[in-house]
């Protein structure tokens, strides 16, 4: 790790200040993650009064879960759409206000706002756009005949949270998008103009290549944010239904654990998510020092 | 603009005032419903422009809440010492060990950072039930200090600042150190007037990101007087299933959403510079 060339010396002033933040981390994030370890491979009994060592059967019990795959699925579903929607989205938007410069920052200005509403609000704002007796888009959807009933047709529900989810993350995406275009020089797309490609050549063979690291690193904090960080928009509208139509991972962790108090199953999909997350955040910072070598 | 295309330009500003009109309609419409008498959701579809309901429903929301729920300014204050409780002490906490970590050579120092580092890869989400058990054992149950301090411990404002510290010039410390100031008084008289701009492009996102806090508040608090705003509407939203009350649900959503939504819109600048910046 990189240091100083001088530093101070005295180091129990040094580990006075480093102690809140340790203490903080020590009790509340390790501490639960062995305790999640440690119930993933217990199992107690009907009654709550012995728990046995199961080594991995909690593990062999959720993949053989149907309910718990279907839980799966439906999670990748919704994260694949909710990601390039968001991503695609977010980079046209971008490409404009790149484009016309006159007016940018009050496009700006109004496109960030989403991300400061919280999932579970944005969530809300679109379950009442929906709402099948009196929301708007419901009602032009019933005019067009196509009947809109989110709370018993599972597919127009995780339609429903898909756009909610990806409404939020498309500022996300925009600001980051807008400032790699920004930082691309002014005179390869000058350069370009010159030689007669117009702008939506010079997106494809300029602007588009040169943001493929931006794009990489949106597509998995997207990824991230799609998976862990959308709870609260299932919560908030479906809860997980219509019947398990919209339960993702993150709320059926949750579910299990604080309604079905299934409390080894619960601690084995926590495992398998500390995986997902290591992994991706893994691959994330592989990728960002690979960039800060160049 | 690098040429002139009128018809290319008027098409990115058409696509430009779709993407604002997909952006603000949800808002838009959530205010207008907050404004309506309560016969307005009986029959068909929402209003789409204001009626003259507005001060008696934002009376009603903040002084009594409904559906059995707190009053919202309650719910509103309760967001309000979360949010800056969690802003204040994660910079706090972690300005002081990034300090340690770049300025002092020490045993077990690169333990630390990496004990820090774990933290960034666990949401709350993941390790939610365990979090939850250790929080009611130290009786942490339905109280600020619970609310805030298990989402105090981040590593993303230890990284930033440790990220900055390594930019400040070496020769600063050595002619503090030349003048025989102590570590202490360089991080109060150097430090911390050069990280200014960073603390407060981290204010203004953490102070979003404490706001909208959702599944450890609604774990933590039981009891109605501590609930934050974001979780009380989860409740209204059940209950409008059945009591179509919908002008005070919109009109407590656009209470809830004002604040970050304010901090954003004014802090735009820091805001933008300390999302992307850390990233390059």
């Amino acid at each position: 790790m990189q240091t100083k060339r001088v530093t101070f010396r005295g180091s129990w002033l040094a580990y006075l200040l480093v102690l809140p933040q340790l203490a903080i981390t020590a009790i509340f994030f390790l501490w639960p993650a062995g305790e999640a370890l440690y119930q993933s491979v217990l199992q107690e009994d009907a009654f709550g009064l012995s728990t046995n060592f199961v080594g991995l059967a909690n593990f062999k019990a959720l993949f053989n879960d149907p309910n718990y795959l279907n839980s799966f699925g439906v999670t990748v579903i919704f994260s694949v759409s909710t990601t390039v929607l968001a991503m695609v989205t977010a980079l046209v938007l971008a490409a404009m206000a790149d484009y016309v410069m006159r007016g940018a920052t009050g496009y700006k200005t109004l496109l960030i706002m989403p991300y400061a509403v919280a999932p579970a609000l944005a969530g809300v704002l679109w379950w009442f756009l929906f709402n099948p007796s009196i929301g708007v888009i419901a009602y032009v959807l019933h005019r067009m005949g196509i009947p809109w009933n989110h709370l018993v047709n599972g597919n127009q529900a995780l339609i429903l949270i898909i756009i909610a989810a990806s409404w939020k993350q498309v500022s996300y995406n925009f600001i980051f998008f807008l400032a790699g275009m920004q930082a691309i020089p002014r005179s390869l797309i000058e350069a370009a103009a010159i030689d007669g490609s117009g702008p939506v050549k010079r997106f494809r063979t300029i602007i588009f290549p040169l943001l493929a690291p931006t794009t990489f690193f949106l597509l998995v904090v997207n990824i991230v944010y799609s998976f862990f960080e959308t709870f609260s928009v299932v919560h908030a509208t479906t809860e997980g239904g219509p019947g398990d139509a919209t339960e993702i991972l993150v709320y059926k962790v949750w579910h299990d654990a604080f309604i079905s108090l299934d409390l080894g199953g619960s601690a084995a999909q926590s495992v398998v998510l500390m995986v997902i997350v290591i992994a991706l955040t893994f691959v994330q910072f592989r990728f960002i020092e690979r960039r800060v070598e160049y | 603009m690098v040429e002139n295309r009128p018809i290319f330009t008027f098409f990115a500003h058409l696509t430009l005032i779709l993407g604002v009109i997909i952006v603000v309609f949800p808002i838009y419409v959530a205010f207008i419903a907050s404004t309506q008498g309560s016969s307005s959701f009986l029959s068909g579809v929402v209003p789409m422009l204001p009626a003259g309901h507005m001060i008696e429903n934002y009376r009603t929301i903040l002084d009594s809440g409904f559906a059995a729920s707190a009053p919202v300014w309650r719910m509103l204050v309760n967001s309000f010492v979360m949010a800056l409780g969690i802003t204040v002490g994660k910079i706090a906490i972690s300005i002081i060990s990034a300090f340690a970590i770049v300025y002092f050579r020490f045993p077990f120092r690169t333990l630390a950072f990496w004990v820090i580092f774990v933290t960034l890869m666990l949401p709350v989400e993941v390790r939610i039930l365990p979090t939850y058990s250790v929080a009611a054992g130290l009786n942490l149950l339905n109280s600020y200090a619970g609310l805030i301090l298990p989402v105090i411990a981040s590593a993303t404002a230890t990284f930033l600042f440790r990220q900055f510290f390594m930019t400040i010039p070496d020769e600063l410390l050595e002619a503090a150190m030349l003048d025989n100031a102590g570590p202490l008084k360089f991080f109060k008289d150097i430090v911390l007037p050069l990280s200014r701009t960073n603390i407060a492009a981290l204010f203004v996102i953490l102070f979003i990101y404490g706001w909208n806090q959702y599944l450890w508040p609604l774990v933590i608090t039981t009891n109605q007087n501590m609930t934050t705003v974001v979780v009380g509407i989860q409740q209204m939203v059940n209950s409008a299933d059945s009591d179509p009350r919908w002008q005070l649900v919109m009109g407590t959503s656009i209470l809830a959403l004002l604040p970050p939504v304010l901090v954003v819109i004014f802090f735009q600048r820091w805001f933008i510079k300390g999302l992307t910046e850390p990233e390059k």
